[in-house]
């Protein structure tokens, strides 16, 4: 399982990319392992104002469906039009092509509250150990 | 503290993703839902059905009991046939929908489900008022399918039993990788297959032999997750979603089963009665015609009315679209009909269609 240093992540299983003042947002591959094979996503629209630990989207697996929390608040700038169209890159590159939303952040200080991928790795090694 | 079926630890071993179903500790997925499916429909599966009751009926009167105990002529089921029947409630709500193998003239097995077990058991007893001996015999099988299109193949290399004569809902006793088993030509997948009634112990050995004999086609183990995909695919009903005790045949569109030619048979009077009154509610299947995945327990409207609730829902693998199964009024539910389906507040259009949603070329 991949934890990519460069990322932050929240405790519902989002990670964050920052530049500047925008945030890239898409699930960790913990997440898409624990969900199984990802067949649908639903994205808010560019404009749409979100805000932190709120949803702002849904991914469903063949068996279950999921919110998608978000990990900081702001104004979506840019969607991943292709992904509703390739739910599966949701489990095959969730770090990469699978990113979900950019956010034009409102408050960065909210970044401090996301773990890093050291804490992250242990976050959920000590979720997998409660099974 | 759920139940474990003989292979618990097979599972366990292949890696499987475990989840408790009807009471037992299950294996929902092995390497994923979608691939497990896609080798059902191309290769083969194999399934660990353990869990699944097996119920005897037995004696003299076997018959006699069985006839007032399932809604279909059960003396039309020959020896070495299997009959799908269901047992129905004297207000005509099912009890369980079941499997009826005829093993001799006086002999009955029914295969029912894992969750209904006891409460099967303890319904087919009391009604029997002491005719036939019934005995619940589900600790004493494993059951094993082996479903798909090479299926048929790969088990004939365990057993000198000839499998191409076997006819589907037809079954056969004998040898399986040494191992004595009834071998079913049944399923739940729309697809080609055998279900194996083996002793418990020996589960183990012949799910292993089946998983040798099918390597070079690619036989995969496959968990409930496709199990329910495949079956929802083929359009048959899962007992707890589809049907239940509110529900009747007549409504979930098993009439086809119902024998009112039979004398006496429980909930043939409150069924006579429907059907003469007509049902006010009736199982339709449904295709999305927009994004979105129906999934249980979701609405149904029809011109801006809600007309009724999905039962059993999913993206299905084979299509690539949203199908479902729900209960609509009867004014709604010929195939072409436009419906919605409430996902999340939103309205997403569907329409009825013709069952099963795929069929096997």
């Amino acid at each position: 399982m991949e934890f990519p240093k460069e990322l932050r992540y929240s405790h519902e299983h989002e990670w964050v990319a920052v530049e500047e003042n925008i945030a890239t947002v898409g699930i960790t591959d913990y997440a898409q392992e624990e969900l199984g094979d990802v067949v649908y996503v639903e994205l808010p629209e560019v404009g749409a104002q979100v805000t932190k630990d709120e949803a702002f989207g849904v991914v469903e697996s063949v068996k279950a469906v999921s919110d998608i929390y978000a990990p900081v608040s702001g104004t979506v700038t840019e969607i991943n039009v292709s992904l509703p169209d390739s739910p599966e890159a949701v489990n095959e590159d969730p770090y990469g092509d699978a990113w979900m939303i950019r956010v034009e952040m409102s408050d960065p200080g909210e970044l401090d509250d996301l773990m890093t991928a050291a804490q992250y790795k242990k976050f959920v090694t000590e979720e997998q150990g409660e099974e | 503290m759920p139940k474990r079926t003989p292979l618990y630890d097979t599972h366990r071993a292949l890696g499987a993703r475990m989840t408790e179903f009807g009471g037992w500790e299950m294996p929902v997925q092995y390497a994923g839902i979608l691939a497990e499916h896609q080798a059902v429909r191309t290769r083969a599966g194999l399934f660990d059905l353990s869990h699944m009751g097996e119920i005897e009926v037995a004696g003299a009167r076997a018959l006699e009991v069985c006839q007032e105990l399932v809604v279909t002529d059960a003396a039309l089921a020959r020896l070495g046939q299997a009959q799908y029947s269901v047992l129905c409630y004297p207000e005509g709500g099912i009890v369980d929908d079941v499997i009826g193998y005829r093993t001799a003239e006086d002999h009955y097995l029914f295969c029912v489900n894992a969750a209904n077990i006891a409460k099967d058991c303890d319904w087919m007893v009391t009604h029997n008022r002491g005719r036939a001996d019934i005995i619940n015999r589900s600790d004493e099988y494993a059951l094993i399918a082996v479903q798909g299109p090479q299926a048929c193949a790969i088990l004939q290399r365990l057993t000198a039993l000839d499998l191409a004569r076997v006819r589907r809902y037809w079954f056969v006793a004998g040898a399986v990788a040494g191992v004595s088993a009834l071998v079913a030509r049944t399923g739940y997948t729309g697809e080609d297959g055998f279900e194996l009634f083996v002793p418990a112990q020996s589960g183990t050995a012949v799910w292993a032999a089946c998983l040798e004999a099918g390597r070079d086609e690619g036989i995969v183990p496959v968990g409930l997750g496709a199990r329910d995909t495949l079956r929802l695919e083929a359009g048959y009903l899962l007992y707890g979603n589809d049907i239940d005790a509110q529900t009747t045949p007549l409504e979930a569109g098993l009439q086809r089963l119902v024998k009112f030619g039979k004398e006496k048979f429980l909930g043939r009077e409150a069924l006579l009665w429907q059907q003469a009154s007509g049902i006010a509610r009736q199982l339709v299947g449904l295709k999305m015609e927009e994004p979105g995945i129906p999934r249980h327990g979701y609405g149904l409207w029809h011109e801006g009315r809600s007309v009724g609730r999905v039962t059993s829902g999913t993206q299905s693998p084979s299509l690539g679209v949203g199908i479902a199964l729900g209960y609509v009024p009867p004014a709604c539910a010929p195939v072409g009909t436009e419906l919605a389906v409430e996902i999340r507040g939103r309205h997403a259009r569907a329409r009825v269609v013709a069952r099963p949603f795929f069929r096997r070329q």
